[in-house]
């Protein structure tokens, strides 16, 4: 009995042993003759901005993944050292130290949102460090740094850019409207963005008949409904957190908005959680967007990512269709990694003329640079949600719900005007 | 006496000697981050402790004091065109959250205990509404302040911002021993022991409640007028965060609020293993981590860990 | 501006607000209001709850205010072993103000950080049929989201306060915070009464929880939002007084509501908590309290 045991361990052992050995073997080509190629970064993984820190980290695993596949980049494989920024930028000076001074990384990658990439810039100008940047609003108009470069699509002009398709849609229409009520959000994205939009609207002649913002922890926002329906507003452009736009779709469909056209800069609309709560509430909102499953915006790339995103991101309780933000996750580090290739080595000065000068092919389609490091094209899409059925996440996945309307070279279907029909 | 005295005066030179060390011979900003981070905290810490721990008031509003600090500096930065020194800064800091305190201490009078630190909390949230709708300083989309570039004989300007941070620390630290073992401390220590009968007794409370209230403004305030300088962009939201208001709570709670040294050692502590976990394990963790600390602190150990100290030396004396 | 329609408007969301705001208070009314005990994690425990209802509402479809009122006993035995472990570290050693505060500002963290953990930091929502639909009555509005909170929080106060002063053990939960001896005497034991009426506390945070996830998104960390809200709620209202503290809560809502639709929605929290200082400075028992 003994003997018949320990032989079976013995068998069962050299056997592990073996595969083991064989498995190893497998996995130990390619990668381990080079030097890793270090990228550092700090990422909101906690606190506020974590659900969109932790989809981009998903997406930028993705690329990672991919990139070392195909052998990394320059021969060597790529390597992320991360910290989390909790969504507090006094922990991100040290991040930054720490990742160049002590971790030695090769190349660093901003945090994600102005809050946590502005604290990180004074340390990158003084190292002279490109710094590719995850959605941060018009930082770069306090820095004029001229190796940030910002993957956002909000450019030249983001403060602006990012509600023109807004305003423009709105004077194409017959007869055109007259008056524009605009609310935001007390927080910093929000503010600029109605800051671009009140511009915008004297650009086109609207007049403002309601300009407001609300704090952060508003639980109902039907007084702030009724209060602007009170002004007869014929344009309603409002730039808000999820929350506050969860809240204004919900309150504006209760109260029977009778605007003509409504949304604009609703951060939370994108999310397939939201969607899928909203449903039909949804129907003829014009709102930002960056990505949207339609034909024109079929990008090289970007489907394969977004069923990988998909399956990465089952389980870790972050927006599980991903359309938002990470495709841009993914497309930054791809705008970094062919600058890397295409200079042959990690010389900052080089890779900044190189991004500088180049249009990159990614998953968000072209992307090229102006002199601010911001987007040389803007590219906010407005899209209009359309016959959006209830409780179904699917039909977010396929094209049809999500119509783009504006810039005019990625339109894929006509406007529903007005709003409330 | 003489003996302590000097003990105390000849630590603290050796500590900004070897903070002066630090910066010749560290070349890597990272530590002087991390360090700046962890002084902040000991310096709230320390500032809380003179109302919370000797006086017997818990202010909830720390981070009123801190932000308020912090938007003196941004104003003033801004009004006068980036030419006034950090020093007169952080004395206008001083100065304008030293009188905020003194009106916390009146508020004093009409509320006790509870009462009170909701009044505090009350009046933090009124403070961050107030400057979240101030649009000179940016109000709600934040304000920036790009990083100098004179930095006197360091090698990088987070190290002069250190040596500040480390000067300022020691003064509060100073201030706070002082108030401790001197006449006004145990004036404080009645009035937290029993407030009452310290006025039946004699003891000027009104007095001693307005001076720990401004000395703890104005400590909180001196915390906060730097921080614009270290993260380049304060927006209300971070400034009046509810983590800076529990640090200040934690930390004296940790390292024991009777004694002076109590919220340096809770500080240095907690701090540390911030840090650390920040780079490290670094997640959630990290709030977890003072979750679980106080909990764990506050129910095993309620005098802290001086309070600890001081009972094995009891026991080993016996 | 100043519309009838617009102003009866503004005043009804600010009653119906305000309903919500006592269904969120209730539970600290009882612990801080009559026990004493400042329990800052009340408002995570109301996430907790936001969070069971969202659970069993996305797999089942059960209706959110059900699940609240379903897991209601659960909360109560959590609420009866957190008392018991306050009371064993602190109140019986008389440490109650600072430690037994920095206790609860550690579970509040300790609850955040796991739901963080366990769920995620995505918004969260529930759907119901009456979600998205109002009554109207002539000019004024009243959308069922906010209509069920204020008549779930309407039922629950009422309960409350009729528990409260007609049954024995609602009696000596209310005689307990001011005379523990006498207490004793009639032959109840405080400790077991307050065990009672915290774990009661808890118990209201699932159903609270139930109707912030229907009026709005809910994530970890919205309940820090809350904090500074029900404290006052509770003490504008008066230590002690349920109707107060349903009375106090009205106030609040309607204020912020008519600031918001006036004013700008900006301002409300400054007037809210400006209202709370007022009071404080004017008359510290609040509008009903008994001391």
């Amino acid at each position: 009995m003994m003997k018949r045991r320990s032989f079976m361990r013995a068998s069962l052992a050299s056997g592990v042993i073996a595969l083991a050995a064989a498995t190893g073997s497998l996995i130990s080509f390619p990668a381990q003759a080079a030097k890793p190629l270090k990228i550092g970064f700090s990422m909101a993984l906690s606190g506020g901005l974590a659900g969109a820190g932790k989809a981009a980290l998903i997406a930028m695993e993705i690329w990672k993944d991919d990139i070392n596949k195909k052998g990394g980049l320059l021969g060597r494989p790529v390597q992320f050292v991360y910290y989390d920024d909790a969504t507090n930028p006094s922990t991100v000076p040290g991040i930054y130290t720490k990742l160049l001074d002590v971790d030695k990384v090769d190349l660093v990658v901003s945090s994600y949102g102005t809050n946590e990439i502005s604290p990180a810039m004074p340390i990158v100008m003084r190292k002279k460090l490109v710094f590719p940047s995850l959605f941060g609003l018009a930082v770069n108009d306090q820095f004029h740094y001229n190796r940030y470069f910002q993957i956002m699509p909000a450019g030249p002009e983001p403060k602006t850019d990012w509600s023109k398709g807004f305003f423009e849609l709105a004077s194409e229409q017959n007869p055109k409207p007259e008056s524009v009520a605009i609310l935001a959000a007390d927080s910093d994205f929000a503010l600029a963005a109605a800051a671009g939009a009140k511009v915008n609207a004297k650009k086109y002649g609207f007049k403002i008949v309601y300009d407001k913002t609300y704090p952060p922890g508003t639980p109902d926002f039907t007084p702030i409904v009724r209060a602007i329906q009170a002004a007869q507003p014929d344009l309603v452009y409002v730039a808000s957190y999820p929350p506050g736009s969860v809240g204004m779709v919900k309150a504006a469909r209760e109260v029977g908005l009778k605007a003509k056209m409504f949304g604009g800069g609703m951060v939370g609309l994108q999310f397939a959680g939201i969607q899928k709560n909203l449903g039909p509430m949804l129907d003829n909102i014009v709102n930002y967007h960056f990505w949207v499953p339609a034909k024109t915006l079929n990008f090289p790339g970007v489907n394969e990512f977004l069923k990988k995103y998909e399956e990465a991101a089952k389980g870790k309780g972050v927006d599980p269709l991903g359309q938002y933000l990470p495709p841009y996750a993914y497309a930054y580090m791809q705008v970094l990694g062919q600058a890397i290739e295409a200079t042959h080595g990690t010389d900052q000065a080089k890779l900044a003329a190189y991004m500088h000068k180049h249009t990159f092919s990614t998953v968000v389609g072209n992307v090229k640079f102006g002199s601010n490091g911001e987007w040389a094209h803007t590219r906010v899409l407005m899209t209009q949600f359309r016959n959006v059925k209830p409780n179904d996440l699917d039909q977010f996945r396929k094209e049809g719900t999500q119509v783009v309307l504006y810039p005019r070279q990625w339109k894929s279907g006509n406007m529903v005007y007005p709003f409330n029909k | 006496m003489k003996l302590r005295v000097n003990a105390f005066w000849l630590s603290c030179a050796a500590v900004v000697g070897g903070g002066l060390v630090l910066t010749e011979v560290l070349h890597n900003d990272y530590y002087f981050n991390a360090l700046y981070v962890i002084l902040q905290g000991t310096l709230m810490a320390v500032a809380w402790n003179i109302l919370g721990g000797f006086t017997g008031y818990v202010n909830f509003g720390s981070a009123g004091f801190f932000a308020v600090g912090a938007y003196t500096s941004i104003f003033l930065d801004k009004y006068f065109g980036h030419t006034l020194p950090l020093p007169v800064l952080i004395a206008a800091a001083a100065a304008v959250c030293a009188l905020i305190g003194l009106g916390v201490g009146y508020l004093s009078l009409r509320l006790k205990g509870v009462y009170f630190s909701i009044a505090t909390l009350a009046m933090a949230i009124v403070f961050a509404t107030l400057i979240s709708n101030w649009r000179y300083m940016g109000g709600a989309r934040g304000a920036y302040i790009l990083t100098p570039d004179t930095y006197l004989w360091f090698h990088s300007y987070i190290q002069m911002l250190f040596m500040v941070m480390l000067l300022l620390t020691l003064g509060a630290v100073a201030i706070s021993r002082h108030l401790n073992t001197s006449r006004l401390g145990h004036g404080l220590a009645a009035i937290r022991d029993d407030e009452v009968a310290a006025e039946c007794a004699g003891v000027p409370t009104l007095r001693l409640k307005l001076i720990s209230t401004t000395l703890m403004g104005a400590l909180m305030g001196v915390a906060g007028a730097p921080y614009p300088f270290f993260v380049t962009f304060v927006d209300p939201a971070s400034a009046f965060s509810l983590f800076v208001a529990v640090n200040a709570i934690a930390m004296p709670m940790i390292g024991g609020t009777s004694h002076w040294i109590g919220p340096v050692i809770g500080a240095v502590l907690l701090g540390s293993m911030q840090q650390v976990i920040t780079v490290t394990v670094s997640s959630e963790l990290n709030v977890l981590l003072v979750g679980v600390m106080l909990v764990g602190f506050v129910t095993l150990a309620p005098q802290g860990i001086v309070g600890l100290v001081q009972k094995y030396w009891r026991r080993r004396t016996r | 501006m100043l519309s009838v329609d617009l102003l009866s408007n503004a005043l009804v969301a600010g009653i119906l607000l305000g309903g919500f705001y006592a269904a969120v208070s209730i539970g600290l009314a009882i612990s801080f209001g009559q026990l004493d005990i400042v329990n800052i994690a009340h408002p995570a425990f109301v996430i907790v709850g936001s969070y069971v209802a969202w659970i069993l509402n996305s797999r089942f479809g059960f209706d959110p205010v059900l699940v609240g009122v379903l897991a209601a006993p659960a909360f109560f035995l959590v609420g009866m072993v957190m008392y018991r472990i306050y009371y064993a570290a602190f109140e019986r050693t008389g440490q109650e103000s600072l430690s037994g505060l920095a206790f609860f500002f550690g579970v509040m963290f300790i609850l955040e950080v796991g739901l963080m953990l366990v769920y995620g930091v995505d918004y969260r929502l529930v759907s119901a049929s009456y979600i998205g639909k109002s009554l109207h009555f002539g000019w004024v509005g009243v959308p069922f989201r906010m209509l069920v909170p204020f008549a779930v929080a309407l039922v629950m106060t009422g309960g409350i306060w009729l528990y409260l002063s007609r049954t024995f053990t609602g009696r000596a939960i209310l005689a307990v915070a001011q005379d523990p001896l006498a207490l004793q005497l009639m032959g109840a034991d405080p400790v077991r009464i307050k065990q009672f009426a915290f774990g009661l506390a808890i118990a209201t945070t699932s159903i609270a929880g139930s109707l912030l996830i229907m009026i709005g998104p809910v994530e970890p960390s919205i309940g820090r939002d809350y904090i500074g809200r029900v404290f006052a709620i509770v003490v504008l209202g008066g230590m002690g007084s349920i109707s107060g503290m349903f009375i106090a809560a009205m106030i609040l809502g309607v204020v912020e509501s008519v600031v918001s639709t006036f004013a700008g929605p900006s301002w409300a929290p400054a007037v809210a908590f400006g209202v709370l200082l007022l009071t404080l400075a004017l008359r510290p028992s609040g509008l009903f309290g008994r001391r």
